[in-house]
C-alpha cells in the first residue's frame, strides 16, 4: 500500500500510529483507495480540510447518480445561543397532510418505497388522545371530518433522546441546538433506534430510496435531508439545512392554518417563548421522561 | 510445537470430515441448505431489506428473534457445566464438553443472525473496540457484540484446548482449563442478561419493559439448550462408543423440569400483571393470544408455544416419562419448540405490534427470510456436527485425556 493511500481518515490505533498517520496525512493529497475507505472515521471526528474534501465528495457522488450539478452538501454547524423548539396547535390542525408532503420533497424522501417523517394520527373526538385508537391511513373526501381531530407527529427532538443512547456505534446524537441527527455514512442500519423511539420519529431505508432527479431538493445538508444510501435510518431534524440558515421548517411555511410554530427556546422575546407563556401546552407520552423539545397546544 | 500444530489441524480435518453414507448424507442435505441460504442472503444483499417483511412498524422480527434464541441455547452451556464441576457430577462431567461445542455453534448462529439484520453489512465492524466506535457504556448492543464475543472466544479456547490435548494423547491441563470453564458459569449468565436488557431497558415497548424479562430468557434457556443435547447423546450412546450414562440423561432432564417450572412461573407472574392490571400495555399480550381487531397471525404459534411447554414440563416432571425413551424425546422436540416460539417470534413481534403510534401492521416473515434463516441453523449445525466429529474419537479413546 502506497503512502498515498493513507491520509486523516485512515484507522488511528494508538498514540504512535495517529502520529504516523498524521505524518502521512501532511504528505498525501485526496485519495479515496479502499483501504481508507473501510478505515475511516466518523465526519465528526475529522479535520476542517478533510470535511470539506468529503462534502464535495458527496456532491461529485450526487452529480454522478442523479446527473444534477447543483446540488450542494453543506455542514452548517449549530448556532449560539440557539435551542430550536416547535408548537403545535392541535386546535388548528384539520388533517390535510399538507406538511407530510411538503416535508417528503423538502429533505429528499424515497418516493417509492416512500418515507414519511411526518404522521398525521386521525384521532375520534370521543376518544380524545389515544394512539391505540387512532388511524394513520384516514381517507374521507374531505377533512376535517366533524368527529375527529389530528395529532400530526414526527421527531419530538427530545432533551433525554432514547434514541440516541442505544446507537451501537455512535452514529447519531443531539447537536448544541437540539437538534438529533444521524451520520447516514456511519449508521449501521441495526435499527435499535427505531425500536428505542417512543414515537414512531425513525425510518429505514429498506431499499435503494428511488427519487426523480427533478424532484430532488438540492439545498442539502449532511446530517439532514442530504441524498441517503440504502440500508440506514433517517429521521427529521426540523429542516437543519434551512433552519440553521434562520427560516422556517419546510412544514411550517406550508401549514394552510397556520397550526406550526417553530422557534429558538433561549429567545425570550421569540415566538416559541411567547408560546409557552401564554398558552398550555404539553409533550406527548411524558411519562417516559424524553422531555421533548416539541410541544402541543390549543389555542382556542 | 508447529509440527503438533499441523499435524492437529489435519488429523482433526481428517476425522471431522470422514464417516459413513449417513454422516455424509447429513453432510450433503446441511450443504444444500446453506447454498439455498446464502442465495437468498444475495438476493436480500442486492435488493436490501425490503426482501423481509420487516418495515418501519415491525423493524425487528424473525432474524432478531432466533438471535435471542440462540443466544440462550448458547448459555445453556452452563447447565451441563454446573453439576458437573461444582458438584463433581461424574456421569454428566464426561459429557459437557458437548456443551461447549454447542455453546460456540450456537454463537456463531446469533452472531450470524445480527449480521443478515443490519442494513449496512459493510459496516460491522464499527462495532469493534479500537478500530471502531461502539457507544459504550450506553448502548446494550454495543455491549451485547463484546459479551457475545467474549463468549465465543472463551468457549473456543476451552474446546480447542481440550481436543488438542486429546488428539496428542495428552491428559489436558486442569489448572487452565477448570478456571475458565468456571468462569464460562457466569458469563453465559451475562450473555443472556444482557441480551434481554436489549429488550428489558426499551421504554417505548411496554411489552419488553420488564424487570423479570431477564430472568425468564435464563429460564427458558436452561430447557431449550439441553433438549438439543440430549438428542445428540442418545445418537452418541447408539453410534458410538462414548457411554453416556441413562443416568446422566435422566438427571438432565429432571434439571430442565425445574427450568421449564420456573419458567412457566414467571410467565404467570407476568400474565397477571398484565391482565389484572388491564393498562393500555395489555394490547400487546391481547395480540398475542387472542388477537386484537382481526388482526390474529400470532395467536396459534403463542398457544402452541405454550402448550408445547407445559406438556413438556409434565413429562419431565414424571419420573415414569421422564426415564421412558419416546415421551423423553417427544418432551425434547415439545421444550425445544416452545421455546423456540417464545424467545423468538412470539418476544420480538408482539413488542412491536401494534407500534408506538397504535398502528398494527401484521408481520410474517417472507420465503427470503425463512431460507436465510435455514441456512444459517444449517451453518451451526455443520459446525456443531464437525466439532462433536473431532471430540468423539478423543472421548472414546480411554487412555487419550480425560476431556471435560
Amino acid at each position: 500500500m502506497s503512502e498515498k493511500s493513507f491520509d486523516r481518515r485512515t484507522l488511528l490505533v494508538s498514540a504512535g500510529l495517529s502520529t504516523m498517520a498524521g505524518i502521512s496525512a501532511a504528505a498525501s493529497g485526496k485519495s479515496t483507495g479502499w483501504v481508507e475507505r473501510l478505515l475511516k472515521r466518523r465526519f465528526v471526528e475529522l479535520s476542517d480540510a478533510r470535511r470539506e474534501e468529503i462534502l464535495t465528495e458527496l456532491e461529485e457522488a450526487c452529480r454522478v447518480k442523479y446527473g444534477r450539478d447543483d446540488i450542494t452538501v453543506a455542514d452548517t454547524p449549530a448556532l449560539d445561543g440557539v435551542e430550536f423548539a416547535y408548537g403545535l396547535d392541535l386546535s388548528r390542525c384539520v388533517g390535510c397532510r399538507r406538511c407530510v408532503y411538503s416535508c417528503v420533497h423538502e429533505n429528499n424522501q424515497s418516493r417509492d418505497p416512500q418515507i414519511q417523517w411526518i404522521r398525521v394520527l386521525e384521532m375520534k373526538k370521543d376518544h380524545g388522545i389515544d394512539f391505540a385508537e387512532s388511524n394513520v391511513y384516514y381517507d374521507p373526501d374531505e377533512v376535517p371530518e366533524p368527529d375527529s381531530f389530528y395529532v400530526p407527529v414526527a421527531c419530538q427532538q427530545c432533551r433525554q433522546p432514547a434514541c440516541t443512547k442505544v446507537c451501537p456505534v455512535k452514529a447519531t446524537w443531539q447537536e448544541p441546538d437540539g437538534i438529533v441527527v444521524i451520520d447516514s455514512d456511519w449508521c449501521l442500519g441495526c435499527r435499535c433506534c427505531m425500536s428505542a423511539c417512543p414515537y414512531g420519529a425513525r425510518h429505514f431505508n429498506w431499499t435503494e430510496p428511488r427519487i426523480a432527479t427533478e424532484e430532488i431538493n438540492p439545498d442539502t445538508h449532511i446530517f439532514g435531508n442530504r441524498l441517503r444510501p440504502n440500508g440506514v435510518v433517517e429521521k427529521c431534524t426540523f429542516c437543519i439545512h434551512r433552519t440553521r440558515k434562520g427560516r422556517y421548517p419546510a412544514c411550517v411555511e406550508i401549514c394552510p392554518v397556520g397550526a406550526r410554530k417553530f422557534g429558538n427556546l433561549l429567545d425570550e422575546a421569540g415566538e416559541m417563548r411567547y408560546l409557552m407563556r401564554e398558552k398550555r401546552v404539553f409533550v406527548l407520552k411524558e411519562e417516559l421522561n424524553t422531555r421533548p423539545r416539541f410541544y402541543y397546544f390549543y389555542a382556542t | 510445537m508447529i509440527k503438533d500444530i499441523t499435524s492437529f489441524t489435519t488429523g482433526s480435518a481428517r476425522i471431522a470430515f470422514k464417516g459413513g453414507p449417513t454422516f455424509y448424507a447429513w453432510i450433503g442435505f446441511l450443504g444444500i441448505v446453506c447454498l439455498w441460504g446464502l442465495a437468498a442472503w444475495w438476493n436480500q444483499f442486492q435488493h436490501g431489506l425490503i426482501t423481509t417483511n420487516m418495515r418501519d412498524q415491525v423493524s425487528w422480527a424473525f432474524y432478531i428473534g432466533n438471535f435471542t434464541f440462540l443466544v440462550g441455547v448458547a448459555a445453556a452451556a452452563v447447565m451441563l457445566v454446573i453439576p458437573a464441576y461444582i458438584y463433581n457430577w461424574k456421569p454428566i462431567k464426561e459429557i459437557a464438553i458437548f456443551g461447549e461445542l454447542l455453546a460456540v455453534s450456537a454463537i456463531v448462529m446469533s452472531m450470524l443472525f445480527v449480521f443478515v439484520d443490519v442494513g449496512r453489512p459493510d459496516r460491522v465492524w464499527q462495532l469493534m473496540p479500537i478500530i471502531g466506535t461502539p457507544n459504550l457504556p450506553s448502548s446494550l448492543l454495543g455491549w451485547d457484540v463484546m459479551v457475545l464475543n467474549g463468549y465465543l472466544v472463551l468457549n473456543l479456547i476451552i474446546v480447542v484446548h481440550l481436543l488438542y490435548t486429546g488428539f496428542h494423547k495428552r491428559p489436558y491441563n486442569r489448572k487452565f482449563v477448570v478456571p475458565l470453564l468456571l468462569f464460562s458459569i457466569p458469563a453465559a449468565v451475562g450473555i443472556h442478561t444482557v441480551t434481554a436488557f436489549v429488550y428489558a431497558g426499551t421504554a417505548a415497548r411496554p411489552f419488553w419493559n420488564s424487570a423479570i424479562l431477564a430472568p425468564r430468557f435464563l429460564a427458558s434457556a436452561f430447557c431449550s439448550g439441553p433438549a438439543i443435547l440430549l438428542i445428540l447423546f442418545q445418537i452418541l450412546q447408539r453410534t458410538t462408543h462414548i457411554k453416556i450414562k441413562d443416568e446422566a440423561i435422566w438427571k438432565i432432564a429432571e434439571l430442565m423440569a425445574y427450568a421449564m417450572f420456573l419458567n412457566l412461573f414467571l410467565f404467570g407472574a407476568e400474565i397477571f400483571r398484565e391482565y389484572y392490571s388491564n393498562t393500555h400495555h395489555l394490547i400487546h399480550t391481547q395480540y398475542l393470544y387472542s388477537g386484537v381487531h382481526g388482526h390474529d397471525a400470532l395467536v396459534p404459534y403463542a398457544w402452541a408455544s405454550l402448550i408445547c411447554s407445559v406438556a413438556a414440563f409434565l413429562l419431565f416432571l414424571i419420573p415414569a416419562t421422564r426415564t421412558h425413551l419416546v415421551t423423553l424425546n417427544l418432551g425434547c422436540v415439545l421444550i425445544f419448540a416452545g421455546v423456540y416460539i417464545e424467545k423468538g417470534m412470539a418476544l420480538v413481534i408482539p413488542g412491536m405490534t401494534p407500534d408506538t403510534l397504535g398502528e398494527f401492521y401484521e408481520y410474517v416473515p417472507t420465503l427470503n427470510e425463512v431460507r436465510i434463516g435455514a441456512g444459517i441453523f444449517a451453518i451451526g449445525f455443520l459446525v456443531f456436527t464437525l466439532l462433536c466429529k473431532m471430540a468423539i474419537p478423543i472421548l472414546r479413546d480411554p487412555d487419550s485425556g480425560k476431556a471435560a
